[in-house]
């Protein structure tokens, strides 16, 4: 078997328990950690897949801001009260859960996903070609997703500013 | 070589362990952070079509979902902050004063 | 390094094993090289020389018993601590608690993999260098969370939160900072970036505006608040939090913090070289490839060392800020700062694309006259206070 299945295979299942872990783990800050775990997980299958940009991009913003904005809430909050946990609900939601990845997988592995990449250029994934490709066909896009952070920014001010 | 498969399969996996997140969860912060979970099953399959079918448009889409991820945690986390202010509680089935 | 391995294969010394398997093993002997031969001893010689420095600033001796001049002192606390008594409180998260040193630990290393010390040392020269340093040390701010959660006392809970408010704000600044240099030197590789610099100090870019030699000082402050440095170590304040996150760590795990923050004080006067002031680049006067190795290495661990000493002479000279005025400082002042610095850059290289000789020579003798003119004050001084002087180094 080749090296780089098997790190797929290693990161694949340490991806879904960490994944669990963040949906099953009744305490906050673990499941916000293990959240932090499985980004950092995915970064790593970005950088496997020709992506090095994007997967620091992703340790970036992922681990570096959103997750620290969130352990940052939780412990500015500090929630004590442990949520109740009923069965027939979590049975219902985990089967419905289990229904919906069965059909996805059955419906992605029909075999017609190319089986072997298209072999990839030296210059594939790095800054200047994802660069070219972010500035001319999506420039666009570009500028409405600064405005949405803006918007964002602005709105998250406003949400969460004390009223007099 | 990874078949692609694998990867699409594995992304299915993780969406729908988001999706068991966002249903069963009675915390407002887990279900945000199933959301991310799920945004995030979505990324790694635009990467993987955009490694198999050598095109950049899937790392730059992934980029664009990135922002989009980051504004959502922002306000969702806003909302979380000023609810528990009011109601003193993360529990969103407390949250049910426009219910009828 | 890559090329070096590669080189290896090919010439046969691994028949029959796997490419991948070759590289992981080089992979983690060059973090164990790198981390027993350079980085322990770094931070344990930077944690004396912190204290010896300290100690001469404010007429005291300092720690000067172990060994010569007491050189070997960071060994004698390393041993120490190693031996004392890994307490985890009862009330405490164990688990996470124990693993919080660790994640801070592996952050600040993960940055030494690109960190180029010459021409050919260099473990990883990835195309993204820059980007790599500013990810991976971002990982450091979970590990302080995780270490002030996990305590379970008031003290550290506020010391974490207060250091992931101060990092996650700081980060702005330094990468506004980082990104002014990035549009300068068309990449982000962090031998590219040396690569469009030259060995005359008006050929780094530290000179070749004026915006730049704003952007490298308010890249300095902002890599001291990052690493908790004093004037910016509200989240360790003594007299405030006790100790902040490490109120309640002892025997090696303390030791990892304090590890971390000694080795990252190397990482930023690193960075800081790389970005502004042309790196391991020397002039033209040998061809011989050993000599000229240990040549640029010298000039660059130099260059890097010279910040890792201003630090220290800030941490002695400058009191502590409180946290309103550190947010402003960073959120009011240095932000906009830096975005006048990146567009200032922008404008001066849309007027001069191949840069500015003449400036930059001009640049470089105002920097002169600034070291100058504050000699000038320093002896002055000394002229008018009379203080009783003792130059001699050592007692």
């Amino acid at each position: 078997m080749d090296a780089s299945v098997i790190l797929f295979y290693v990161i694949s299942v340490l991806l879904v328990l960490s994944s669990l872990m963040v949906v099953f783990l009744r305490n906050v800050v673990h499941c916000a950690l293990a959240l932090v775990v499985a980004l950092f997980l995915i970064a790593i299958l970005f950088v496997m897949l020709h992506a090095p940009m994007v997967g620091v991009l992703q340790v970036l913003v992922y681990a570096g801001a959103i997750m620290v904005l969130f352990l940052f809430v939780i412990m500015f909050l500090n929630p004590t009260a442990s949520e109740p946990r009923r069965k027939l609900w979590w049975g219902f939601g985990s089967a419905a859960a289990l229904l919906l990845a069965a059909s996805l997988a059955a419906l992605l592995s029909n075999g017609e996903a190319p089986a072997d990449p298209v072999t990839a250029t030296e210059t594939f994934g790095s800054p200047e070609t994802l660069a070219k490709s972010l500035f001319t066909d999506f420039v666009l896009p570009f500028e409405i997703t600064s405005v949405l952070l803006l918007v964002a920014i602005i709105g998250a001010v406003v949400l969460a500013k004390r009223e007099p | 070589m990874v078949p692609l498969d694998y990867y699409l399969i594995l992304s299915a996996v993780i969406f729908a362990i988001g999706v068991i997140g966002v249903l069963v969860r009675r915390n407002l912060i887990v279900v945000l952070m199933s959301i991310e979970l799920m945004l995030n099953a979505v990324n790694l399959t635009f990467i993987a079509f955009s490694r198999y079918l050598a095109s950049m448009q899937g790392q730059v889409v992934v980029i664009f979902v990135m922002a989009v991820a980051a504004a959502e945690a922002v306000i969702g986390l806003a909302i979380v902050i000023s609810v528990f202010r009011h109601r003193r509680t993360l529990d969103p089935q407390e949250m049910q004063l426009l219910k009828w | 390094m890559q090329a070096y391995i590669d080189q290896l294969i090919r010439d046969g010394y691994f028949a029959g094993m796997p490419k991948e398997v070759v590289y992981a093993v080089a992979m983690v002997l060059a973090a164990f090289i790198v981390l027993s031969v350079f980085v322990a001893p770094l931070a344990g010689v930077t944690s004396w020389l912190e204290r010896r420095v300290w100690a001469r600033m404010q007429s005291r001796v300092g720690p000067n018993r172990v060994g010569p001049q007491g050189i070997l002192q960071w060994l004698a606390d390393g041993i120490k601590n190693l031996l004392k008594e890994d307490l985890i409180p009862s009330a405490a998260d164990a688990k996470l608690f124990s693993l919080a040193p660790y994640v801070v630990f592996v952050g600040f290393l993960c940055a030494f993999v690109v960190i180029p010390f010459g021409s050919q040392l260099i473990v990883a020269d990835l195309n993204i260098g820059i980007l790599y340093i500013l990810a991976v040390t971002s990982l450091v701010v979970v590990g302080i969370l995780m270490a002030g959660w996990s305590s379970n006392n008031k003290w550290s809970l506020l010391g974490g939160m207060r250091s992931a408010a101060q990092i996650v704000s700081y980060e702005i600044p330094a990468g506004l900072s980082i990104l002014t240099i990035v549009f300068l030197a068309g990449t982000m590789s962090m031998q590219g970036i040396i690569k469009a610099q030259g060995w005359a100090p008006w050929d780094w870019f530290l000179f070749n505006n004026p915006f730049t030699f704003a952007a490298f000082f308010l890249y300095f402050t902002a890599a001291l608040a990052e690493g908790n440095r004093t004037p910016f170590d509200i989240p360790e304040a003594e007299s405030e939090l006790v100790a902040g996150y490490v109120t309640e760590y002892s025997g090696m795990r303390f030791l990892f913090f304090f590890f971390a923050e000694w080795g990252n004080l190397y990482v930023i006067g690193a960075v800081a070289t790389t970005l502004f002031l042309g790196g391991w680049q020397v002039p033209p006067v040998t061809s011989d490839p050993i000599l000229l190795g240990v040549l640029q290495f010298v000039v660059f661990f130099l260059k890097a060392y010279l910040w890792v000493f201003i630090a220290m002479w800030v941490r002695a000279t400058l009191p502590r800020v409180r946290v309103d005025q550190l947010m402003a400082l960073c959120w009011k002042y240095m932000v906009p700062l830096s975005f006048l610095c990146l567009l200032g850059t922008i404008c001066w290289m849309l007027v001069f694309p191949k840069g500015n000789q003449i400036f930059s020579v001009a640049m470089f003798v105002l920097g002169l006259l600034i070291v100058a003119y504050f000699f000038k004050r320093v002896v002055f001084q000394i002229r008018h206070a009379r203080p009783e002087l003792y130059f001699k180094p050592h007692i």
